[in-house]
């Protein structure tokens, strides 16, 4: 790799969307062109300094008010959270007749709203300050056994980062009152989180939803219930379930 | 002085479509619209800040962004809203500022306004002075870093670095090609950096 590919290339690699191949040629060229390392080392404190810095604007409550006014009164929606709590216990079972069966996909959508609605909250706490993570680290052998004694199951922990799927780490969380595992990814700046858990019904099939502009990805497998939530788009989930699923089978 | 009766001008259009968006909009629609647009307001106004550069034009664009948005929400095929309304934003920003200025935003040629080989050559191998420094800088000087950059830098950047979109995400909203969108972020951060050096050692 030559230093003017290396220029361009390296802000690729500094917002994490290189490929392996070309990340570990710039790691290579990096190594042996201190020129081109002294600028990823600039670059990459100028972006620290950025993300470090507050740069966004808040919109005034003026503007929200205007925009407010564009809707119609806001009807409030039902949400019963023992409702919710009660699928997650008896969910498996209702699944009986046939009758029930087509009632239970009616409750069924409601119930993965629900579910993806609680998700989406779980995952706005954890980008929080300081709440991502529990146990740093890339290694799934860390991760994993992390989990003992956390939660009631062992969650399957496989690092993606060839594919694009950095694991990051580990966190303990609570969905609806019950402890589950969640397991941290990043795709470039965005974070993934992969909520796992066993018993409850986090949807039987394998279903997207989009919600407040965050992709919501439920599916199970093997006994486990798995969401995976994060504000990438719709296709890059879904590559990530395929990659996920492919890597623990 | 000419500039203002058009702003107000444009602001009380503004509230007339409101009123219209009101009466025709079916709720249901309006309420999913609402559920998946809102949560991303303030985003939406940074970029418009960034881009207007002036706290009432931002305000009418993002009102302005959100109504057309509104309008055109059953034509949205992605399930993911946020680069959608960006580029929205982005159009209206360009037909605001070209109106109320005489200035048409993303005139400028790409490149044509960047001086060449002004960032200095590095040899050391450990912290520069340079890295130092800049752990010690905060949000105003960035903030004024930014907005002196060329628009289609400064979009760059405030798409990447602040509203965290991913490459493929800003090609989508500024409809360039991704490769594209990783030379002007370059650009755009080899500028920062030249400007920033030009400032340090004076007060910022």
């Amino acid at each position: 790799m030559t230093c003017n590919e290396a220029e361009i290339l390296l802000h690729a690699f500094l917002d994490g969307e290189l490929d392996a191949g070309h990340a570990r040629e710039i790691e290579g060229h990096v190594a042996t062109c201190p020129r081109c390392a002294a600028a990823l080392r600039v670059y990459g404190e100028l972006r620290a300094a950025m993300s470090r810095s507050d740069l966004r604007y808040v919109a005034p409550d003026s503007l929200r008010a205007r925009i407010n006014g564009m809707f119609p009164a806001a009807t409030p929606r039902a949400s019963n959270r023992w409702t919710l709590f009660n699928s997650f216990m008896l969910g498996s079972a209702l699944s009986a007749t046939a009758a029930a069966s087509l009632m239970f996909a009616v409750v069924r959508s409601d119930q993965d709203q629900m579910i993806a609605g609680e998700l989406v909250s779980a995952h706005l706490r954890s980008l929080q300050a300081e709440r991502l993570i529990d146990v740093h680290t890339s290694d799934q052998h860390t991760v994993r056994p992390w989990f003992n004694g956390k939660v009631d199951i062992a969650p399957p922990v496989v690092d993606l980062a060839a594919q694009g799927f950095t694991l990051v780490g580990g966190r303990l969380d609570f969905i609806d009152g019950r402890a589950v595992a969640a397991i941290v990814y990043r795709r470039g700046g965005h974070v993934i989180n992969l909520f796992v858990t066993q018993g409850s019904s986090f949807g039987r099939g394998s279903t997207l939803k989009t919600m407040h502009g965050f992709n919501v990805k439920l599916w199970s497998e093997q006994g486990l219930y798995f969401g995976a939530i994060s504000d990438i788009n719709a296709d890059e989930l879904q590559e990530f379930e395929e990659k996920f699923e492919a890597a623990t089978r | 002085m000419i500039m203002r009766p058009q702003a107000d001008g444009a602001r009380t259009t503004g509230r007339v479509s409101t009123a219209v968006g009101l009466g025709n909009s079916d709720p249901d629609r309006a309420r999913r619209f609402r559920d998946a647009a809102l949560p991303h307001l303030d985003a939406i106004y940074t970029l418009a800040r960034y881009l207007m550069r002036n706290e009432a034009d931002a305000d009418d664009a993002v009102q302005e962004c959100y109504l057309r948005a509104l309008r055109h929400f059953d034509t949205l095929q992605n399930p993911d809203i946020k680069p959608w309304l960006f580029a929205i934003l982005r159009n209206v920003c360009r037909a605001q500022y070209g109106e109320r200025s005489g200035v048409v935003l993303y005139g400028a040629a790409e490149g044509s306004e960047i001086p060449e080989g002004t960032a200095p050559l590095w040899s050391e191998a450990g912290d520069s002075p340079e890295t130092e420094a800049l752990r010690k800088l905060d949000a105003e000087p960035i903030r004024r870093l930014i907005a002196a950059l060329p628009d289609l830098f400064r979009e760059a950047i405030v798409l990447r670095e602040i509203n965290d979109l991913s490459y493929r995400e800003i090609a989508e909203v500024t409809g360039a090609p991704v490769g594209t969108v990783m030379s002007r972020l370059a650009r755009a951060r080899s500028m920062l950096r030249t400007a920033w050096l030009a400032t340090e050692g004076q007060p910022i």
